[in-house]
Order: structure tokens, then sequence, then C-alpha cells
């Protein structure tokens, strides 16, 4: 019995490889078992390769493996493309249609099933999908009437003659397998899991979810990969509670939309990747200047320019700390897994309010898109905070404006929304007095410039630094970002097997930097390794810049589009020691 | 109920004296106060230009953004409450060069916003450059050769988004472009007033006289239909834009926030925004 597993499904882009992977994984959760997944896709919708891999596991796991044990393959690039990936002895199940053949050399188990023919024989080659994810289940040996649940839940608003045409499907599928393979292979039983059903979803309905539990009520955005879901997900629950989501003409309308939105008193978010965020720099500013909540997410994906949009990669760090003219206070969030996600966008409404600054959540491609199991989700670990946001307030004299600026000690000044009496002020992009009246006094030019930078010394907002440091000195401590702290973890078991001593902290909080914290775990390691999905070291020169100790720093990069895998990591880290 | 006076702050504009721009914000200030509003009640958001300094000049909320960027900010404002009232200001290359985009989609998505447009044909915060609305063969300090490009017409160009109000006037006439301002204010939907607006300073051809030898008043055609928006776009045609008055309503369209469909009918801003714990149970079951 083995505890953990890697599944792929190969196919062209549009046959029916989501729908597998989805059915498929969605029995797997029924039975209980932590699953994290890995789409690899091409801006294409129909046509050009696909494939979707999960990780299945008896205990929680948080990167995809090294290696492959099943693939599923619809058509022979598949074959040819992922084959690498299996582990001595893997197993293929491949569509027997197209006659697979195993590449040169390759020593995997090939089990050709007719797939289409099944699926057309039972009325229509969608069914593939089912057919083809029986097969996977009874290779596992795992129970069929968990799997046909799935099948129902999925397929009985369609009525049960539809249910019983799939379970038929997944039936044949999974028969014509096992009299291939003589039964389920004997290496594949996994371990029985717990049989809790956990929550499954990506990253980006972590934030969309979120955002709900964080008083979003609207959202403006641009469609773009790989951040539509989010927008997808609120428009479909914003109306429930009054809000809505606006698709805007471009990321420029949905950022400032959104500003005038939360500026007139209401939670409001955007969502983009890298070319949104390029074009919303300018508001950002105003944001900034103004001291207007706003919370944008920020999904990375491969630049510059277009550059590999549908592939992970960390590169926009340097856009979001430092973009924007001039000089603005601004909190970068990182999530670092889905229940960050969740909990992160709350408070990056509560930072938002609470600071009266941009703050943008930055997740990438990996975190954003992959599904995972995630731990349940609280409603009432993060309060809705708002800040000085003042809703009674005393009649105004004539021609006496609030304060809507007025020099505190923290710096943080009392809101008021338009529409309330007692309330009424400017607000402008150019410097201002405390009323919000353009003023280039240069006393109260620097009064505003320092009130405005100086909000946000000492902030560090929840798991600012996420550790996992059991040595008091480490040989290697190890620092990453997103959605590459599982592979980290996963390369330190087995540098930890060959006596090295290694330690890891996530950086959650990218701006402003948490140098004390960073500072505390660097002192007492002997080397610290970077980790990042890009090619010039952008975490790494912030923690040059604000930590120092630039001669024990090395940096491990990959920027090929791909996530790290541990193994690469357990490589680098090995070189490095 | 508030007066005109009371839309006045005591701030003095900057602008140059004689600017068209003086007509347009008291024209707000007696037109918010005509239909009963109160300052706290109205929200002006204003882009970047000599123009956008308005929503300065005038007692209500206020909001001045970046260049061509008012209306995305004021849809927003909108949006967050829409029991404010909501004026966008700004002025010729704002809403129809950099912002032109916006305009085009403001009109499509038709929230409940009044766009004043101050059009003075030129640039007259950064001295004097060709605008979109300048005429062919206008010299500017970009165009020392004069203007080569087409004039762009957003009267037209409103008409074929699908505005559901379009009117047009000229500074000096307050009272027209008062009641104008009322109109829009009262309609429910996005209105565009383009509003001729010299500047003395850097514009030396369309000045208060030439529109004056210009322009036609709606008013000369008793038989004009302002609801017949076959009959707007050729009279817009006729006159090649120079026309004033109200060009076209179409009071039938809903406006974008009742055709959001569970859009909360009072201010947003208001809400509670605690979830109930059923309410996040049940969002939660979904990803089981
Ligand atoms: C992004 C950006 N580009 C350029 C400018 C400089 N700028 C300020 S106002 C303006 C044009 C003003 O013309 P218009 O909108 O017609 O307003 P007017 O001054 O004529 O009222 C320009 C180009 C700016 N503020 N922001
Ligand atoms: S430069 Fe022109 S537009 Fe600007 S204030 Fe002077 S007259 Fe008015
Ligand atoms: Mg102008």
């Amino acid at each position: 019995m083995i505890s953990q597993l890697s599944w792929k499904i190969g196919g062209q882009q549009g046959e029916g490889v989501e729908s597998t992977d989805r059915i498929f994984s969605t029995a797997l959760n029924r039975l209980g078992y932590y699953l994290y997944g890995y789409r690899h896709f091409s801006s294409r919708i129909k046509g050009g390769h696909t494939n979707n891999k999960i990780r299945i596991s008896t205990h929680p796991i948080r990167a995809i493996s090294d290696d492959l044990d099943i693939l599923v393959a619809f058509d022979q690039e598949s074959i040819d493309l992922n084959a690498h990936e299996l582990r001595a002895g893997g197993v293929i199940v491949a569509d027997a249609k197209f006659n697979p053949v195993l590449p040169e050399g390759n020593n995997a188990r090939l089990f050709p099933v007719p797939i289409t023919t099944i699926a057309e024989e039972l009325g229509t080659s969608l069914m593939k999908n089912m057919v083809a994810s029986g097969a996977s289940w009874a290779l596992l040996g795992l129970p069929l009437d968990v799997f046909n649940k799935a099948v129902e839940e999925e397929f009985g608003r369609k009525g049960a003659a539809i249910v019983e045409k799939n379970v038929e499907a997944v039936k044949r599928g999974a028969d014509f397998v096992l009299e291939l393979a003589g039964g389920p292979i004997e290496e594949l039983q996994l371990d029985a899991a717990d049989g809790k059903q956990k929550l499954f979803m990506i990253g980006n309905e972590g934030i969309g979810l979120g955002a709900v539990a964080g008083g979003c009520r609207l959202m403006s955005a641009y469609p773009i990969t790989p951040a539509s879901e989010i927008m997808e997900y609120l428009i479909k629950k914003l109306p429930p509670l009054g809000g809505t989501v606006v698709q805007t003409e471009d990321e420029i309308a949905a950022v400032t939309m959104a500003i005038g939105a939360n500026y007139a008193g209401v939670r409001t978010m955007t969502a983009s990747a890298g070319p949104g965020l390029a074009l919303m720099m300018e508001a950002i500013g105003l944001a900034g200047m103004t001291e207007t909540p706003l919370v944008i997410v920020n999904t990375q994906r491969g630049g510059p320019s277009t550059g590999l949009p549908t592939k992970q990669e960390q590169s926009d760090l340097n856009a979001m700390v430092y973009g924007t003219h001039g000089e603005i206070p601004k909190i970068v969030i990182a999530p670092a897994s889905i229940e960050d996600c969740f909990y992160d966008t709350i408070e990056a409404f509560n930072l938002a309010e609470q600071y009266q600054v941009p703050v943008i959540i930055m997740t990438d491609l990996q975190l954003s898109l992959g599904k995972q199991s995630c731990e349940a989700l609280e409603l009432d670990k993060i309060a809705i905070n708002r800040g000085k946001l003042v809703r009674e307030l005393p009649e105004l004299e004539t021609h006496q404006l609030f304060k809507r600026y007025e020099l505190t000690e923290d710096g943080v000044s009392p809101r008021v929304i338009p529409g309330d009496k007692g309330g009424l002020h400017h607000v402008t992009g150019v410097e201002h007095d405390e009323t919000g009246r353009p003023s280039e006094n240069s006393l109260n030019r620097l009064k505003m410039m320092d009130k405005r930078l100086t909000k946000l010394n000492g902030m560090l907002i929840r798991d600012a630094v996420r550790a996992d440091a059991p040595h008091a000195a480490a040989d290697i401590l190890i620092i990453g970002m997103g959605s590459t702290g599982g592979t980290i973890d996963e390369a330190r078991t087995r540098l930890e097997k060959d006596g090295l001593k290694t330690n890891h902290i996530t950086i959650r909080q990218i701006h402003p930097f948490p140098t004390d914290l960073v500072k505390s775990y660097m002192d007492s390691a002997k080397k610290v390794v970077v980790l990042e999905n890009n090619a010039t070291a952008q975490l790494a020169s912030q923690v040059k810049l604000y930590v120092g100790q630039a001669e024990k720093i090395s940096s491990v990069l990959k920027y090929d589009g791909n996530p790290f895998l541990p193994s690469e990591v357990y490589k680098a880290c090995k070189e490095l020691s | 109920m508030a007066t005109f006076k009371e839309f006045r702050n005591n701030v003095k504009p900057n602008w140059c004296p004689g600017c068209g721009d003086f007509s347009v914000q008291a024209a707000i200030q007696r037109a918010a106060a005509n239909v009963g509003l109160e300052p706290e009640n109205l929200a002006v958001i204003s882009g970047i230009g000599c123009s956008g300094r308005i929503s300065g000049y005038i007692n209500a909320y206020g909001l001045h953004g970046i260049h061509g960027r008012a209306l995305p900010i004021a849809q927003g404002v909108k949006l967050a409450n829409r029991e404010l009232t909501v004026i966008a200001s700004g002025g010729d290359g704002d809403g129809f060069a950099i912002g032109m985009g916006h305009t085009v989609h403001a009109i499509r998505r038709n929230l409940d916003v009044t766009y004043i447009v101050m059009d003075n044909q030129i640039y007259g915060l950064t001295k004097g450059q060709t605008s979109p609305r300048s005429a062919e063969g206008f010299k500017t300090k970009s165009t020392p050769e004069g203007s080569i490009e087409t004039t762009l017409s957003p009267l037209e160009i409103a008409m074929s988004a699908g505005a559901t109000f379009v009117a047009q006037s000229f500074s000096t006439d307050l009272k027209q472009l008062t009641l104008l301002i009322e109109e829009g204010l009262k309609h429910k939907g996005f209105s565009l007033i383009n509003v001729f607006s010299p500047c003395v300073t850097f514009n030396k051809v369309n000045t208060y006289d030439w529109f004056k030898e210009n322009i036609v008043n709606l008013e000369q055609f008793p038989d004009y239909d302002p609801t017949n928006r076959i009959a707007a776009m050729n009279k817009i045609m006729e006159t090649n834009g120079m026309l004033t008055g109200l060009i076209y309503q179409n009071k039938e369209r809903k406006s974008y926030e009742d055709l959001v469909v569970g859009f909360q009918e009072t201010g947003l801003a208001n809400q509670d925004l605690s979830l109930s714990p059923d309410h996040f149970n049940k969002l939660v079951a979904e990803f089981k």
C-alpha cells in the first residue's frame, strides 16, 4: 500500500481533459483523499496539448510530484510528451483508437482501452471522460459505488437516463481495463483515506469566497488569465447580496471604478494579471495619494508583455512593490495556500480600510488555478474592521470642510463617505491640505508626504513570515513565497535525510518588507537560499536590500513557465551545501 | 431646501478671467439647487485639465481624479451609492482623447451619471495643444502647420453608442445650460452634455463671437422631436454638430442599476457587511 500517487490526463484542449479531471478528483475527494492539482494548458480554446495532473494523498500535500504513476492519454502526443515522467512500472491508459505506442526505451505498462469507441457506443464521444476516469478508478482498486455517487451528483439534474448512461460508461471503462490488467494494479493501491470530504478549490475561488466573507460587494474587472475565475465566481455570488460585478472596458476603468466605489463606501475589488496591473499603475497612485482603500488581486503569470500567459511565474514583484510614479504607501501580501487566499482576502479589505491604502494580493498561476484540498474555513476568524470610517458627524459651519486628511498621530485620518451630512470635503490627486484642498505650500507638502508614508510603519499582517524552523542553527534557510512552499518542504524532507538542517520561511508580507522577522531567521542560518519563479531574483533583491547578509544568499530561479519540482529544489540546495 | 448659494464654496477658481468654465460652474450650482439636491447628496467627479478643477469649486462631495478617468470613477461612486446624484465632468481632451474609451462605454452602460464636458477645442491646462475637437487646419503648439486629423464628433459617437440623453450648450447661455443640466440630472440613465466653453487664453479661433455666429439653437425648430433618434442624428449632421439644446432623449431604456438582476435598491454603501453563518456555510458547501 502507498500513501500517495500521481495521476495525469492529457489530450487536445477541449476534448474532455478538464471534465475527466473534475469527475475523477470529485470522487477521490468523497473518499477523503488530499488532492493537489496542476493544469498545463495553452491559451487556445480548442486544440493544443493540455494536461492536468493530480497528486492524491492520505495526508495534506501542497506540491506536484517529480514523477507520475498513471497517465491517461487521449492521443499519442500526450504519451510522447509525458511518458518520461512515469516512474519505473508506471501505467498508461490510452485510447485504443489511435493505436498508442510507447516511446522508445520506455517500459511503462500500456493499456489500450477503446475509450472513444465505448463512449460512442453509449451515445456520444463526450462520455470519454467517464470511460477514462472509470478505468483509472478501477486500476486503483477503489470502490465503484463511491464513484457512481459522484456521477449521480454531477448529472442528477439532467435526469436518471443520463446518470445511468454515465454510470455505464464508467463501468465499461473499469471492466475493460481490469480485464487487460488482470485486476487492480498492486503497486497502486492507496491506503484508505480518512473518509472526510475536504474542501476542494482553486486559489481564485478561495479569493472570491474570502471577498464575499470580507464584505466585498462590488467588483470591476477585465477578463485575463489567470484571474478571470474571481470575477466569474463573484458575478454569481454578489447579486444575492445586493452587489454586482462590472466587466469594464479595460483595467484602467476597472481600477478607477473600484476607487470610485471604495471612495463612496463599498468594499470593492479588481483582479488582473501583469498586463492589467501595468495599466493600473497611475490609478494606484491616485488611491495612495487620496488615501482611498483599494484591493487589487494580481495573479501572476509568465511575463514580460504577453509572455507565457498560461504558465507559472512570479515576476511581477517589482512592479507591485515599486509600481506607480511618485511615492505612496502600499501593501503587497502573498497568500501561500488556498486557506491564505481566503483569509488574506478578508484581511486585505480590512488593511485597505484601516490604513486607507491600496492593497495588492499577489498570487501566482499555480496558486490561482491549481485545485487543492483545503482545511475547513471559518467565517469569524477575521472580523471585519473598517478602520476610522465615521458615519455620525456633527454639522459643519458654512464653508467649513471636514478634515478628511487631518494630521494624526498614526497618520491615518478619519474617513467619511459621500451622502453623509457633516462630511463635506474635497478629494484630489493634487497635493492637498487637511480638508483635501489643493496646496503647494512646502510645509504642508512635507507634512502630508510624511503622514502618508509613515502610516504603515510597523505594520504586520497575520503570519507575515510563516516559518517552519525546527533548527536553532540551520545549514540552509530556504525562503520562498506564493505557491512554492509545498515543493520546498518536500525537498527539505530529502535534504534532512541527507543530514542537512533546513529551515523554511514563506514571506507573506512582501511590502512593507518584514525586515526584523526575516532577519531573525537569517541570522542563525549558515546559508540562505531564496527560491522564486523569475529570472532576476526579485525577492532575493528585497531580502538583500532590507536585511543585507548578501554574502550568504544564493538564488534558485526557474522561469521556463513550470512550477518547481521537489527534485529540482533538492538538487539546487544540495549543490549549494 | 438648499439654494444655489449653498453649492458655492469660498475657493476662488484659478481659471483665467473670461474662461467659459465659470458659467458651467454656476450652471451646475443652480441646476443642483433647482432639482432639490442638498450638497451632501451630490458627488462631482472630475478629470484633469483646467475644467477638471471644477469639483473643487462646488460645495458638494467632490473628487478630482486622474486624466481621462472621471467617468469610471463616477460610475464606481454611483454603483456604490445609487442614492447619490453623480456628476462627472472634465475637458474635451479628458473625455474625447485619453478618456474616449470610457466615454463610449459609459454611454453603453447607461448608469445614471450626468457627464458635463467643457469643450474648448484645445488643451488648456497644458497650454495650448490640439484636441480631438480641434478643427482641421487649427494651428496649435503641437500642430504648427495646422491639425491634419478629422475633428471628432462626440454627439454622433454618443448617438451611435446608444446614448439615452444627448445635449449640447454654450456656456454663455446660462439659462439653457442650467435647464439642460437639470434635465440631465433628472434623466434616469447616462446623460452627455457637451458644453462649448471657450478658452480665452489659448484658443483664438473658437471664441465667444465665433460660437455665437456658428451655433444654431434647436428652439429654432419648433417641430424638432428629441425622442426621434434618426431625426437627432440627421440634425447633428446637418448642423455639423454646431447645435444647442436637448438633442436626444430615450426615456424608455432602463438604467444599468435598474437592469442588474438583484442589485440593491438602496445605497449599497449603507449595507451591513456581515454575512450570516448560514449563507457562508452554503457557499462553502459548494466546494465539497
Ligand atoms: C496621463 C496624463 N497625461 C497627460 C497629462 C497632462 N495633461 C493634463 S490636462 C491635459 C489636457 C487638458 O485638456 P482638456 O482635457 O481639454 O482640458 P482643459 O484644460 O482644456 O479644460 C493633459 C494633456 C496628465 N495629467 N496625465
Ligand atoms: S487656459 Fe483656457 S481653459 Fe484654462 S482657465 Fe484659461 S481660459 Fe480657461
Ligand atoms: Mg479642452
